[in-house]
């Protein structure tokens, strides 16, 4: 997994509540078996209509938002488990993305692929929206190291949680399936001893 | 110190707590699909990992095939190489395969429970958010993304940070037409479909103490729909029933022993969550959706909240409705009883004892889709079959379908579908179209009107 420490990126803001992951990645492009290709179809019913022509009305269409940051409604990324949904944001180009609210499934998978998922209050995703559609051009700063986001020329910031664990994952580019493997001995003796009681009948 | 059912399932499957992060949970029984599970098992290969329990694993194919002529190779390329990827992967890696066609082939969350793979005090797990239906065997079961499937069948382990707890209890009698599926949705018109998230929810009460496996595998699947990652309700005589048996469940002197410890699996009177709220019985009636999410919901013969703020306004746009709007006497040209949420044996049975000796209106289409191999065998020994056939309705073979329309069962643009699955979402059942979820008896009653009707009043 690639490393992240800070950005300091322009941002697009989608000021839709309870995007589920079906807008992001629609069901009908999960029949791929690997994990390229996904970029091309974020939010494909958003972004084209029904002719395959681009929606002028939508975010990622205006040639005024650029940036790998996306600034989301609340409960971004609620509905399935698909993680071609993270995928799919990190394909086209997002690194962060910011939401007052984020589902639970989403978020865990997010993390695992390197996009960072930065949760604000309503009040500050709100200040963020209106800074970036009154001047698009305005940088958006994430550090990951100070759990920080904010917008230097402005003088505002935020201050936002993440896992301890995950942060350190983050940082350095760990990934869970090294520190599982390396958790095998343990597994396989509370195998054994899940097994012995199960077998006594008690309350594990 | 006083436990939660969920406290004793979850603090039993602990291997390992990392401090200031999240837990290694062991996992007793990993679901896999064709469509979550290739780049998992290409990230094991990348990195020469092998699968470290293959008898904890069973697979199915459900979400991406076709509902007719399964004896025939799938039209789709995409999804006959999908298909085709998942029966390889499970042979090179001795995963137990119930695919296309085998008599135990199904929608993963039917076919484990009613096979006996499902059983009280379990931890499983499936790339697939609606793993949260097996809590109603008093069973800890979540969603995973694919990195995770691939951290299981490395491990058999997850990591992952113990939700909060949440209770939800309905007590009272519930009113004549309401299912276990107008429970739920009403629950989640009450509470939104974020109150739950960062919470396992335990949904007690005498209304799901009274409820059939079945019932309670309809609330417990929604409970993703409110934001929790699952819901569980606590095994009493009415689950070891259902699982005593089940091809996979244990037999004999091992079942009550194992019955022995099921029944420990209760909340301790005290013993406290983080958030709990209670409803009476009596204030549900039938529900259905009317926008994008399914806590948008009202009463069968309520109305369109007026107020709502920008996201409301685009869902109501997008399904054509407007606030304060009663959507009785709505025409619906589509019905789909069926999904992971609603296409069991129970569920058949309720929609073919309303449409018994009745048509189907001629402006709908009406779809009926198995969970299983084992349910379609089940209507057609009760002879079910017969009675939607008569009525016009069009029965297909066993599959996810119309829920997430990845194989051909699309619902048209623009089209509404009284729909059992469990998803409102845009586009959800295909391009443009429009879902308003509803329990089977008001799908069949709408099939019947060829619009929304207040059904209640003619059932005796």
């Amino acid at each position: 997994m690639e490393k992240f420490i800070t950005l300091t990126d322009t941002a697009v803001p989608l000021e839709i509540e309870n995007v589920d992951t079906d807008q992001i990645i629609p069901a009908r492009f999960l029949k791929a078996t690997d994990k390229a290709g996904f970029g091309e179809n974020l939010f494909r019913d958003w972004r084209f209509d029904k002719n395959d022509e681009p929606n002028p009305d939508f975010a990622l269409n205006n040639p005024e938002y650029k940036g790998s940051i996306l600034v989301a409604g609340d409960n971004f990324g609620c509905g399935s488990s698909r993680e071609h949904a993270a995928w799919a944001l990190k394909a086209y180009g997002f690194t962060v993305v910011v939401s007052s609210y984020f589902a639970d499934i989403f978020k865990g998978n997010a993390l695992n692929n390197g996009l960072l998922p930065v949760q604000v209050s309503p009040e500050f995703l709100n200040e963020l929206f209106v800074e970036i559609t009154k001047d698009p051009s305005v940088e958006i700063k994430v550090d990951l190291e100070a759990q920080k986001i904010g917008i230097p020329k402005k003088d505002i910031s935020e201050s936002f949680e993440i896992d301890p664990y995950k942060k350190t994952c983050m940082i350095n580019g760990f990934d869970d399936i090294d520190f599982l493997v390396s958790k095998l001995d343990a597994i396989k003796e509370f195998e054994q001893k899940k097994s012995h009681k199960t077998q006594a009948t008690t309350p594990l | 110190m006083k436990k939660t059912l969920f406290d004793k399932i979850w603090d039993s499957h602990v291997v390992e707590s990392i401090p200031n992060g999240p837990d290694i949970l062991y996992i007793d029984k990993h679901l896999i699909h064709e469509v979550t599970s290739p780049q998992a098992f290409n990230e094991l290969k990348e990195r020469g990992i092998s699968v470290f329990r293959p008898d904890q694993i069973v697979a199915t194919a459900d979400h991406n095939t076709p509902t007719e002529n399964q004896h025939l190779p799938v039209k789709d390329l995409l999804s006959r190489k999908q298909l085709k990827e998942l029966t390889q992967n499970c042979e090179e890696n001795n995963i137990t395969l119930y695919g296309l066609g085998h008599p135990y082939n199904g929608i993963v969350h039917v076919m484990a429970p009613e096979l006996g793979i499902t059983q009280p005090g379990m931890t499983m797990v499936c790339g697939d958010s609606h793993t949260s239906t097996h809590g109603a065997f008093g069973t800890i079961a979540f969603g995973i993304g694919t990195s995770q499937v691939s951290q299981v069948f490395a491990s058999q382990c997850v990591l992952v940070q113990k939700p909060k707890k949440l209770r939800v209890n309905v007590n009272g009698k519930l009113k004549k037409g309401v299912l276990p599926k107008d429970v739920i949705l009403y629950i989640i018109s009450k509470l939104g479909t974020n109150s739950g998230t960062g919470y396992f929810c335990e949904y007690a009460g005498n209304v799901f103490e009274e409820m059939s496996m079945e019932g309670r595998m309809t609330v417990c699947n929604m409970s993703i729909e409110m934001g929790a990652r699952g819901g569980l309700i606590a095994p009493d005589e009415t689950t070891f029933e259902y699982v005593k048996g089940k091809e996979f469940a244990p037999k004999g002197e091992e079942f009550e022993a194992i019955k022995a410890y099921w029944e420990t699996l209760k909340t301790d009177g005290d013993a406290e969550f983080d958030q709990e709220y209670s409803f009476d019985a009596e204030d549900i009636e039938p529900m259905i959706t009317y926008g994008t999410n399914p806590g948008m919901g009202i009463k069968i013969n309520g109305s369109i909240p007026m107020e709502g703020g920008k996201s409301d306004a685009k869902a109501l746009a997008y399904m054509g409705f407007k606030p304060g709007e009663s959507l009785l006497e709505k025409p619906i040209n589509w019905i789909f009883i069926g999904s992971c949420t609603n296409s069991r044996i129970e569920d058949f049975r309720q929609a073919a004892a309303y449409i018994k000796g009745k048509q189907k209106a001629a402006n709908v289409n009406a779809l009926i889709v198995p969970g299983s191999r084992q349910v379609a065998a089940q209507i057609e020994a009760e002879g079910l079959r017969e009675v939607f056939e008569n009525a016009g309705f069009t029965l297909r073979q066993p599959g996810c379908s119309a829920c997430l329309a990845m194989n051909d069962d699309k619902i048209p643009a623009g089209e509404y579908c009284v729909s059992t699955s469990n998803r409102n979402f845009e586009g959800r059942q295909g391009q443009g179209s429009r879902t308003i979820l509803a329990s089977p008896l008001t799908a069949a009653a709408t099939a019947v009107s060829g619009k929304l009707t207040d059904f209640t009043k003619h059932l005796n």
